[in-house]
């Protein structure tokens, strides 16, 4: 059964790095719903969010394939309910179109968006929310003529109370013990 | 613990050949081009007993006597290409390297930075190109990068689950100079090669060992990676349980031991294939469960439990669900295990072994090893070089029908004794992969068996052959035929052997112009003493032999069948 799961990537600031981990869902033909890149809360390591739908059984095999790039630090997978996420879209309409009647006005009111840009050609709304939101905006705003639409990738927080600098440090004492155990092996060589 | 240089200023393209010799390295097989001029200049400089370069006909020879190289001395290898065509020729031999697991460090030179991007002369985005069949990849645009990034390209390939790795340099970097110091990579945040093993897991392995009745090992390249000859020996020894290699597995375990079984898979042996569906459990020792291994996957190991012992997590669960992974390294397993397992032996399950390798001798064996008429067939070759060598010799195939003979009829004493093509299955593999393989093991015999067809795939070769007066001994096994393909045209295509046929060139001549002694053989009554004249030469050889044209190979597991279902004939 197919679900759709969010994938978050902690991995070292490197050129090339996001098109490591595409190909990994390319050449198991899993199409990328949505896909965001940024800073994380630890400097020097990037965080990718993407969002794909598929088996439980493919999501281990592509985290475990991913995990294995080198410049990976740490994978999580998780399903819609272990995180909190949202989504941001922005709509481009005509300024005629609002002058006409009030009827965009109320249905950004009561969608909770907002006018981030007005100008004398055309306003920008904002929403932020679930796809599912934005697209029921999308939907609403339609019959006036929305000249653009845009909405972001995923970004997500996590629900787990451990967070990934707990991680490092554990990958950092694994790291160094391994570090004092392979010099002594290469002494004795 | 290794030497660090004190600072003193050279170029990039020193600071690489310096770290190359802080990290041991001192064979490099190349072809340099515009791009990687500044390296080469830099070479010149540099004793050929400190760092050896050995110039092949192509970059692809070079990148398969690379891994050849690795494979025989157990070190990384290491292979120069310039940008461009250099780099590209390339590809073949990474990705052969990197489905066999095998540690090369390739090293590509690129345009100057700022031209990078602009379809520059002889620039090609490698990096890009290579990502998905290297194990890491890096492009170097300041020459201060140079020896950490050469620390880390040599850690990572040699560590874990070994592989290749590609660093692309640019010219400029190679050009200006920097303070060297080398410092040997350890670690890196990111990863971790060294897992430590699961005393759980251990455990209860053990005890599906202890309590297995029909237990089968499956042995695997992992093993000779990280260098557990010896300790798979002694588990054996102990548990008594069977070993059954696969392809790259060959020459791990000795062929002539009471507790071989045989090779796995689809041209493999009777026994080791229909006992995989009997077995009560199978482990399965750094391998990965290759296709051509299994066979039909829902009639595969249909009575087993399994354990997989394997140092990539990403290969646990990803062909078949397994009982008990060991996620580590082999080594280390199979010591832990020693001390938990009982000693033990299955003379019943054995001699089931033996009764299959008596119905395999009877109906395949026989008429293939020891034919008393008829034209030359591809496994009496093979018996015949076996005995005559005592299987002492490092032995290298190229790709088809003769890879398949060689594997199964060739009886191996020591490990890493068998250089072939495996994951990839490349067709002009083995003529490279002689010349890699002689020059890292320069004092035992190399003996390459190679097809018609893939020996003109990288027949240049032969120039680098005579350039450095390698010595040696090129079996062409010829059948006028690209075989394997024309063996599946005449199963599975109702015998239209459509472009499969050659019409081939007279090899010896050929080998004559390289100064390379040679001999065709067309009859039985002069195998034998053409083999010996071979064998007896100090110099290399080629001996080219006419065998039967439409001859097959058997057992098969055909595609799509079980391995229970593996056909003798
Ligand atoms: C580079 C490459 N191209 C094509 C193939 C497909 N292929 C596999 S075996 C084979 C025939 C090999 O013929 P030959 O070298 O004469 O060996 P034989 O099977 O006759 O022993 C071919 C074409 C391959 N493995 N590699
Ligand atoms: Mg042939």
């Amino acid at each position: 059964m197919k679900k759709e799961f969010t994938i978050s990537i902690f991995t070292e600031h490197h050129i090339g790095i996001l098109n490591q981990v595409t190909t990994i869902f390319t050449r198991r033909q899993i199409n990328i719903e949505s896909i965001a890149a940024s800073a994380s809360a630890v400097k020097g390591i990037h965080k990718l969010t993407i969002v794909v739908i598929t088996t439980e059984d493919m999501i281990d095999k592509v985290q475990r394939h991913l995990e294995k790039l080198i410049d990976v630090l740490k994978v999580f997978v998780h399903t819609n309910d272990e995180i909190i996420y949202q989504e941001i879209a922005l709509y481009k309409v005509r300024t005629t179109e609002i002058m006409i009647s009030n009827k965009i006005e109320s249905i950004v009111r009561s969608s909770n968006a907002r006018f981030l840009e007005i100008t004398p050609e055309y306003v920008v709304i904002e929403k932020t929310g679930h796809k599912q939101d934005t697209t029921d905006l999308l939907n609403e705003l339609d019959p006036y003529g929305v000249l653009q639409f845009v909405r972001s990738g995923r970004v997500a927080i996590t629900k787990q109370t451990k967070e990934l600098m707990a991680y490092l440090k554990e990958m950092d004492e694994a790291n160094n013990q391994s570090a004092v155990h392979s010099q002594q092996s290469a002494v004795g060589n | 613990m290794a030497k660090t240089r004190k600072k003193e200023k050279i170029t990039g393209a020193k600071a690489l050949l310096y770290s190359l010799i802080e990290e041991n390295v001192n064979t490099i097989f190349g072809y340099p081009g515009g791009a990687i001029m500044p390296i080469y200049n830099e070479l010149y400089d540099i004793e050929d007993n400190k760092l050896n370069h050995i110039l092949t006909r192509h970059e692809q020879g070079a990148a398969h006597a690379a891994q050849a190289y690795a494979m025989v001395t157990g070190k990384t290898g290491v292979c120069f290409a310039t940008s461009g065509p250099g780099a590209t020729n390339l590809v073949t031999g990474i990705a052969n390297a990197f489905l066999d697991s095998v540690p090369v460090v390739f090293i590509t030179a690129q345009v100057v930075s700022n031209l990078i991007g602009s379809d520059a002369f002889q620039e090609t985005d490698i990096q890009g190109i290579s990502m998905p069949v290297t194990k890491w990849n890096y492009q170097i645009t300041q020459a201060k990068d140079i020896p950490e990034i050469i620390s880390k390209a040599f850690f990572i390939a040699g560590s874990g689950r070994p592989g290749p790795v590609l660093i692309d340099i640019t010219k400029d970097a190679q050009m200006q100079t920097l303070a060297f110091d080398y410092q040997k990579c350890t670690h890196l945040r990111s990863y971790n090669p060294n897992i430590p093993l699961n005393p759980a897991d251990i455990e209860s392995a053990a005890i599906l060992i202890n309590h297995a009745r029909k237990p089968l090992i499956l042995a695997g390249h992992g093993i000779l990676l990280s260098k557990a000859g010896k300790e798979l020996k002694a588990f054996v020894e102990k548990t008594g349980i069977p070993v059954a290699s696969t392809l790259l597995g060959l020459s791990v375990f000795p062929s002539r031991h009471p507790l071989y079984a045989g090779l796995l898979g689809m041209h493999g042996n009777y026994g080791p294939n229909i006992k995989t569906n009997e077995a009560d459990l199978l482990i399965a020792i750094g391998m990965r469960f290759d296709d051509r291994v299994t066979g039909d996957l829902k009639r595969y190991a249909t009575n087993a439990n399994i354990i997989h012992i394997e140092i990539d997590k990403s290969e646990i669960n990803k062909i078949v669900e397994v009982d008990i992974e060991i996620h580590g390294d082999a080594k280390e397993a199979l010591k832990a295990l020693i001390n938990k397992v009982n000693a033990n032996s299955y003379p019943e399950w054995l001699s089931e072994f033996k009764s299959c390798n008596k119905i395999e001798t009877a109906k395949v064996i026989k008429q293939e090893c020891y034919p008393s008429r008829g034209e030359i067939r591809m496994g009496e070759i093979v018996s015949l070089i076996s005995e005559k060598t005592q299987g002492e010799a490092i032995i290298i195939t190229d790709v088809g029908q003769h890879q398949m003979a060689t594997a199964r009829y060739y009886k191996f004493k020591n490990p890493n004794s068998f250089i072939t093509s495996g994951g990839l299955g490349t067709m002009g593999f083995g003529l490279p992969a002689a010349v890699g393989a002689k020059i890292g093991k320069p004092n035992v015999p190399v003996i390459a068996f190679i097809g018609d067809g893939g020996f003109q795939m990288t027949i240049q070769e032969l120039g680098t052959i005579f350039q450095y007066k390698l010595p040696v001994k090129i079996i062409i096994l010829n059948n006028n035929f690209l075989g394997m393909v024309r063996q599946w045209q005449d199963m599975f295509f109702d015998k239209r052997y459509a472009s499969t046929e050659l019409i081939n060139p007279d090899f010896v001549k050929i080998a004559e112009g390289f100064d390379i002694s040679g001999r065709r053989v067309k009859e039985r009554e002069t195998l034998e003493i053409s083999i010996d004249e071979m064998l007896s030469r100090e110099k290399s050889y080629l001996l080219e032999i006419m065998v039967e044209k439409e001859g097959n190979i058997f057992p098969m597991i055909e595609p799509g069948s079980s391995v229970s279902e593996i056909k003798l004939c």
